[in-house]
């Protein structure tokens, strides 16, 4: 049983992508996800792995491109303004077909926006991670442990289906101290990745990893089978965390930082007597709809919290579709709602005043 | 009789899609020459650019890689650092790798990655259709500068083999061009210097081959030829700007 | 002694080896049109031909080979 350790969110998640066998980081500083690529920058030469800062967000994930051709788990690390950079990346990465480890750790913005934690990616990340029609799996952990647990999924996932996986974190999360267990290093072997380009070694047909494709029916062909793909993936991938939720009149929908927020209110309520709930989306794409849904007849009303204007809200009200009145409370620009500010949010909607 | 010149095993069947007496196809088949002379095929991986060679990957017979606008020298850079022993080659033209892709050429060279770039001046953008690169001459007129290339207004030229030759990481900085028999064959040892240079482990190496672009200059293939003997070989002058190992200032 | 061989289907007819060839023996086949369109090269007087490769090192579609 291996034991529990103090670290910050930043760290603990860039040795449990070590533990889950990536040798490949490229990176460029931005506060405040630093600490994922100063920890990386001590490790991998130890181990045998690459560290690169790149010149650019755009550079660093173009080498993300180029590793990932050649077959190699890889990762990169930003913050919202550099993820905006390297958004065309990902857009080639899904276009070509090619697994990657992205990580987001949250400011304000837009813009330069701030450096305090923030959710006001959403959108960019389950909507528009770059331009033409794609998804990539979208994680959102709200504990120390849980951003170490998600990592090896993410990396498997996203080699499984041959797609870009992210972990939406925050500022909050990822300088954030908690005790965790850090992962045993994988033994298992990585998947085979007979598309890479690593050489016709052995004169095997030439690999080509691209994503041009000039005949629109050809592309709109490979488009359908990715959407196919995605359909797979809705069905069989979604994670939510159901908390209090079978009898819950007023339900909490709330992510990452902020659902640790609404849970402490949600426990205020529940002492209180209204009959209060939260569901925990833990994978943002695919959406838990299913979740979602399951909660919709016990509710009388349903809250969205999130520390932005409101963009998960879409995907909740998509889910209630209608059913049940759906309500939103947020900060934004780096303002971390309070507990009690989500309290009154709860007592308001439940009569109570 | 015996055969002394065919196809090179290294490109496919496919035919090029290049417009009559572009060059690029010249430089393609000698990049193929040059991985069959050094016998790499096997391990070498090409990553091909946005513009006119965005096709390359359907020609050469190695592995290929296609990459973002500009970006050549970042992919490469990651198959570098996962490939220890593989060949890293990449083909841009001047809008991917002196414009776009800048940033990238100037730190992929200045970190001295171990790889080979093929990089084709033609003084213009081919594929959009004849717009103003970053190469193209003071006075050129091309689709976006239709009174002659003010450089008040639009800057002047980047002449990149005089740039790179700067920088500590660059093993072999060589201009060729390819517009005579004589050319091509001291094209081809450049290129094939580049590649060996790769695999000695020295660093950057960078080829560039001063190119034409009849449909977009408005001249037979033959008149471009004569163009670029002209106009372009004054401005960027042949010649090894950098060789760290037979020594090199130019010519 | 030299023989050349022209792809005409893979040729464009661009004259980099009617102007590279020393002998002046190739030339495009004005009564020909290939798949593509284009009036293909073909050598005009093979007996002289010293397979010298010039026409191979300028032809920009690699539609020659040359025997010597």
């Amino acid at each position: 049983m291996a034991e529990k350790v103090l670290m910050k969110g930043n760290e603990a998640l860039a040795e449990a992508a070590i533990a889950a066998g990536c040798r490949h980081f490229f990176g460029y500083p931005i506060t405040p996800q630093t600490e994922v690529a100063a920890y990386m920058s001590k490790r991998m030469p130890k181990i045998g792995g690459t560290y690169l800062q790149a010149e650019s967000e755009v550079a660093a994930i173009n080498m993300v491109y180029g590793a990932s051709s050649a077959g190699m788990r890889v990762m990169t690390s930003s913050s919202s303004p550099g993820i905006s950079l390297k958004s065309e990346g990902i857009s080639y990465l899904a276009g070509a077909d090619l697994p990657a480890l992205i990580i987001n750790v949250q400011r304000g913005g837009p813009g330069l926006g701030g450096i305090q934690p923030s959710q006001s990616d959403y959108w960019q990340a389950t909507r528009a991670t770059g331009h033409g029609d794609f998804h990539i799996l979208v994680f959102a952990p709200s504990t120390v442990q849980e951003m170490v647990d998600l990592v090896s999924e993410a990396f498997d996932l996203g080699d499984q289906y041959r797609m870009p996986a992210m972990i939406l974190s925050d500022g909050m999360l990822g300088q954030m101290m908690e005790p965790v267990v850090l992962p045993e290093a994988s033994d298992k072997p990585l998947p085979e990745k007979p598309w890479a380009t690593n050489g016709t070694r052995g004169g095997r047909p030439h690999n080509i990893i691209n994503s041009l494709y000039i005949t629109p029916a050809e592309l709109e062909q490979l488009v359908f089978e990715r959407f196919k793909k995605y359909d797979e993936i809705k069905e069989k991938h979604q994670k939510a965390e159901c908390y209090l939720t079978d009898d819950a009149e007023i339900v909490v929908v709330a992510y990452g930082a902020s659902s640790r927020i609404a849970r402490s209110a949600v426990n205020t309520a529940r002492e209180q007597g209204i009959k209060a709930g939260l569901i925990r989306p833990i994978t943002l794409w695919p959406f838990p709809d299913k979740a979602i849904k399951a909660a919709v007849p016990t509710a009388k009303q349903i809250l969205c919290v999130e520390m932005s204007m409101g963009q998960m809200v879409d995907d909740v009200r998509l889910a209630v579709n209608g059913a049940k009145p759906v309500s939103f409370y947020g900060r934004t620009g780096g303002v971390i709602p309070t507990p009690a500010e989500v309290l009154d949010q709860i007592k308001k909607l439940g009569g109570v005043e | 009789m015996a055969v002394v010149f065919k196809k090179p095993h290294a490109l496919t069947d496919a035919p090029f899609h290049y417009c009559p007496g572009c060059t690029h196809g010249i430089v393609h088949r000698l990049v193929a020459e040059v991985i069959d002379e050094l016998g790499i095929e096997e391990k070498t991986v090409g990553v091909a650019p946005v513009g006119c060679s965005v096709f390359a990957y359907n020609y050469f017979n190695c592995d290929m890689v296609e990459a973002s606008h500009g970006r050549a020298p970042a992919v490469a850079t990651g198959l570098r650092r996962s490939l220890p022993d593989g060949v890293i080659f990449t083909y841009q033209g001047d809008g991917d790798l002196a414009a776009i892709g800048t940033a990238e050429t100037v730190h992929a060279a200045t970190r001295g990655e171990n790889i080979t770039v093929i990089f084709i001046n033609n003084a213009i953008y081919g594929m959009t259709g004849g717009q103003m690169a970053p190469t193209s001459l003071p006075g050129q007129v091309t689709q976006t500068t239709p009174y002659g290339r003010d450089v008040k207004i639009a800057g002047n030229p980047v002449r990149v083999c005089e740039m790179l030759a700067t920088l500590d990481g660059v093993a072999l900085a060589q201009r060729v061009t390819v517009d005579c028999v004589k050319n091509v064959n001291i094209a081809k040892k450049a290129i094939k210097k580049a590649f060996q240079y790769q695999m000695e482990g020295l660093g950057y190496s960078i080829v560039e081959v001063v190119s034409t672009c009849p449909t977009n200059w408005g001249l037979s293939p033959i008149e471009a030829l004569g163009w670029l003997r002209e106009n372009m070989l004054p401005y960027y002058p042949l010649g090894v700007y950098k060789d760290i190992k037979e020594g090199g200032e130019n010519k | 002694m030299g023989k050349i061989t022209i792809d005409e289907n893979v040729c464009k007819g661009c004259e980099m080896c009617v102007n590279a060839c020393p002998k002046k023996i190739i030339a495009l086949a004005k009564d020909k049109i290939n798949a593509k369109g284009y009036h293909p090269a073909q050598c005009i007087a093979p007996e002289q031909c010293v397979g010298c490769a010039a026409c191979a090192t300028m032809c920009p579609d690699v539609a020659i080979t040359v025997e010597r």
